[in-house]
């Protein structure tokens, strides 16, 4: 595996297997009354949170701390970023600390690649502008698998805002890894002009895909991007790209509804799908914990992962 | 005092000796003698080459650079005069700016500075500036621009053009349709959308173009393009020339070599801001188009748009970052390693490009002259035949944005002179 987990396609195939496979060990450790690991105690993760995202920040918080590294959060309100320091000398200042892993989330697309050149220690990129979310990618890929056993040859459609996406991307570049086949649904204005250069289908009736979907992925839905013109109203989106109750019953027996939260119930999902059991939306939740774990082991390069007994 | 210049391939040809005589060719020949003998024995002898686009910061960015630090820069680039842009603080859209400007240049002494002037007041795309006053001063403005800005309300364009007929000005159009770029960070094509990156489509670019090419010729005035970036661009200013419209059009050395990949993959890594510049590098294809378009004449003039940033305004995250590369003491190497080595221009096409063409339409009458008895002397000497990797820690420019590091290009300026006196000699500051 590379040192930093960037983008999703830092991952060969053996790399994400590993990574989920690990998972499913670190799982079963997650299940036990102590859940605590001591396989990266002495080592320190900064959650370096220039944005808000206090869903991701606790997932990466707990998989650390349950592996026993020291953890860090350094949140950009209230700091010297907020007065003006750059993301160079905000890198410097955790080199000086000495940090081992850093985790970040910003606003800006590349600003892990940026860091990863000033710093020494493992980058995860826990979402980076409208670029990547690797780990995401991951723990839904782990979610599937629970759920679907293996991914080659599944069909996931993703729907939603893929051009403003980072989810989408890394979703797109780690299951077409995997061997699913993905296809894109979004109205013409929310995809990449080049999105016919990626490595999945693209199609703009929803309808159309559902009935052969193992997975469909709903992604969140700015209710700005309406004011910039990208879809004329929430009512319109929602009818045409909406997965209601109606479209939900046309889905396969045994696909599966996954979103990455957080929703807007009513505008791209409608509540009793999202509640549905065939929704994953919480199980995603306890998985990212899971994934981050196998991550961080991986990447940081931990001890034994210790007897089923320890 | 003369100064014989002994063996120069004046643009490329056979061997010639030049004599230099107060500040003017005297004579070109053979066996001329002089009070001072320079050896140019396999050299090549440009006309001074002449920028129509330079960012020289001052006023307001002297951390970046100054005209002083700028004019060293031209000079070693092999430039003996350079338009400096008006998007300066204060704005260079007063004539008191302008005089301020140009008597910078004047005491720098090594290279001609000639202030380009703002179409609106503060570049903020609303009133006129006083161009008239700005043409008449001292510093006799004659480009006008708001460059990094486009004017692009399309009535204000309009009366820009029709206003500057009166001193024989020429607009010189930063084209980019606001609205169709707010938040770009990349051209728009399939690497901006890998990366997440707000795209910067074409056809920002080539709209503004082709209304600025129907207004110009709507009101019969001369239109100038800055950095042209597309092959689109290239489409619609072929077709405004084909039907006789006044147009002219430039390119930058780096929209001529470096494309948009680089910004996803680079020696210097991934979203490094050392490749972020408006308008954005494009696509290979875009490239192509751009060295036919100047190989055929389609675009008259290479411009280096050089746009000195500190280290601390592109050693950051890609949307914080500054567009701009520096460009002065690269560009002639970039248009040899671009067109003279694939055969697209010989040396005479070099000179037309960065010389004659950029003096005439800045209406310089002291610059861009073939060297030839009775031509001011400004002369540059070039080697075409060595290579070397390029580094930024010896140029001259307070700025070290160069996109180049790490590169090998070809060539070197070996000697620049300004009215007969040397600038620089063995490749230094003379």
């Amino acid at each position: 595996m590379k040192r930093h987990l960037i983008s999703a396609a830092d991952l060969s195939r053996d790399d994400a297997l590993l990574i989920l496979d690990t998972a499913d060990e670190l799982a079963r450790i997650s299940d036990r009354s102590i859940k605590k690991l001591p396989t990266l105690r002495g080592r320190t993760v900064v959650n370096l949170f220039f944005e808000d995202s206090t869903r991701t920040r606790i997932s990466f918080e707990a998989a650390a701390k349950r592996l026993s590294a020291d953890v860090i959060n350094f949140s950009a309100k209230g700091s010297s970023v907020s007065k003006g320091e750059s993301l160079k000398d905000t890198a410097l200042t955790l080199e000086a600390m000495g940090a081992d892993a850093v985790v970040i989330r910003h606003g800006a697309s590349g600003a892990p690649h940026r860091l990863a050149g000033w710093v020494r220690g493992s980058v995860v990129n826990a979402g980076d502008g409208t670029h990547e979310h690797p780990t995401q990618a991951l723990l839904d890929a782990f979610t599937m698998r629970r759920r679907l056993g293996s991914l080659e040859g599944r069909r996931v459609t993703v729907v939603g805002d893929i051009l403003h996406s980072r989810v989408a991307r890394s979703n797109v570049l780690l299951l077409s890894t995997l061997g699913a086949e993905v296809t894109l649904v979004a109205p013409p204005t929310l995809l990449p002009v080049s999105v016919g250069s990626w490595p999945c289908e693209v199609s703009y009736d929803l309808d159309s895909v559902l009935p052969k979907s193992d997975v469909v992925m709903m992604l969140r839905v700015q209710r700005e991007r309406m004011n910039a013109a990208f879809f004329p109203t929430e009512r319109e989106y929602s009818r045409r790209y909406g997965l209601d109750r109606e479209r939900f019953a046309r889905l396969k027996e045994d696909a599966v509804v996954m979103h990455p939260g957080p929703m807007n119930r009513g505008m791209e999902i409608a509540a009793e799908v999202a509640d549905s059991p065939r929704s994953t939306i919480v199980e995603q939740v306890a998985n990212g914990v899971t994934t981050r774990m196998a991550v961080l082991y991986l990447l940081l390069g931990g001890a034994d992962l210790g007897g089923e007994d320890q | 005092m003369s100064i014989v210049i002994k063996g120069a391939r004046i643009l490329g040809g056979e061997p010639a000796d030049i004599l230099i005589e107060d500040g003017a060719v005297a004579a070109v020949g053979q066996d001329l003698t002089g009070d001072e003998t320079v050896d140019a024995r396999g050299l090549i002898a440009l006309p001074g080459l002449v920028d129509l686009h330079t960012h020289l910061r001052e006023p307001g960015r002297e951390d970046a650079e100054t005209v002083e630090s700028g004019t060293r820069a031209a000079a070693l680039g092999g430039y003996t005069a350079v338009h400096a842009m008006a998007n300066t603080s204060p704005v260079a859209d007063t004539a008191g700016v302008v005089e301020q400007v140009w008597r910078l240049g004047q005491e720098a002494g090594r290279c001609d500075v000639q202030p380009v002037g703002a179409v609106t007041e503060g570049l903020a795309g609303e009133r006129l500036a006083e161009l008239g006053a700005m043409a008449d001063s001292a510093a006799r403005v004659r480009v006008f621009s708001d460059d990094g800005k486009c004017v692009s309300d399309a009535v204000l364009m309009r009366r820009a053009l029709e206003y500057v007929k009166a001193f024989d000005g020429v607009v010189a159009q930063h084209a980019q349709e606001p609205r169709l770029t707010a938040g770009a960070q990349m051209n728009e094509g399939a690497v901006s959308g890998r990366l997440g990156l707000t795209g910067w489509p074409a056809v920002a670019e080539e709209a503004i173009i082709a209304r600025d090419c129907l207004l110009a010729a709507h009101v019969g005035s001369r239109l100038h393009v800055c950095h042209v970036s597309t092959a689109g661009s290239v489409e619609i200013i072929r077709w405004a020339k084909s039907k006789g419209w006044d147009v002219t059009a430039e390119v930058t050395p780096h929209h001529l070599l470096l494309t948009d990949d680089l910004v996803e993959d680079s020696p210097v890594g991934s979203y490094n801001p050392i490749y972020k510049v408006n308008p954005p590098l494009r696509t290979r294809a875009d490239v192509e188009a751009l060295r036919e378009a100047l190989a055929d004449g389609t675009i008259d003039v290479v411009a280096t748009d050089h746009a000195p940033h500190p280290v601390e305004d592109k050693e950051t995250e890609w949307d914080a970052a500054a567009m701009g590369m520096i460009g002065l003491e690269t560009a002639l190497s970039v248009v040899q390693e671009a067109m003279v080595e694939t055969g697209l221009l010989d040396w005479a096409g070099v000179a037309e490009r960065m010389s004659y063409a950029p003096a005439r339409i800045g209406r310089l009458a002291g610059h861009g002259h073939p060297i030839a008895a009775g031509s001011p002397a400004n002369i540059t000497l070039y080697d075409a035949s060595v290579r070397a990797e390029v580094d930024p820690g010896s140029y001259a420019s307070k700025s070290r944005n160069t996109p180049y590091e790490g590169r090998t290009l070809p060539g070197r300026v070996v000697a620049t002179f300004l009215r007969g006196r040397p600038t620089v000699l063995d490749g230094k500051l003379a």
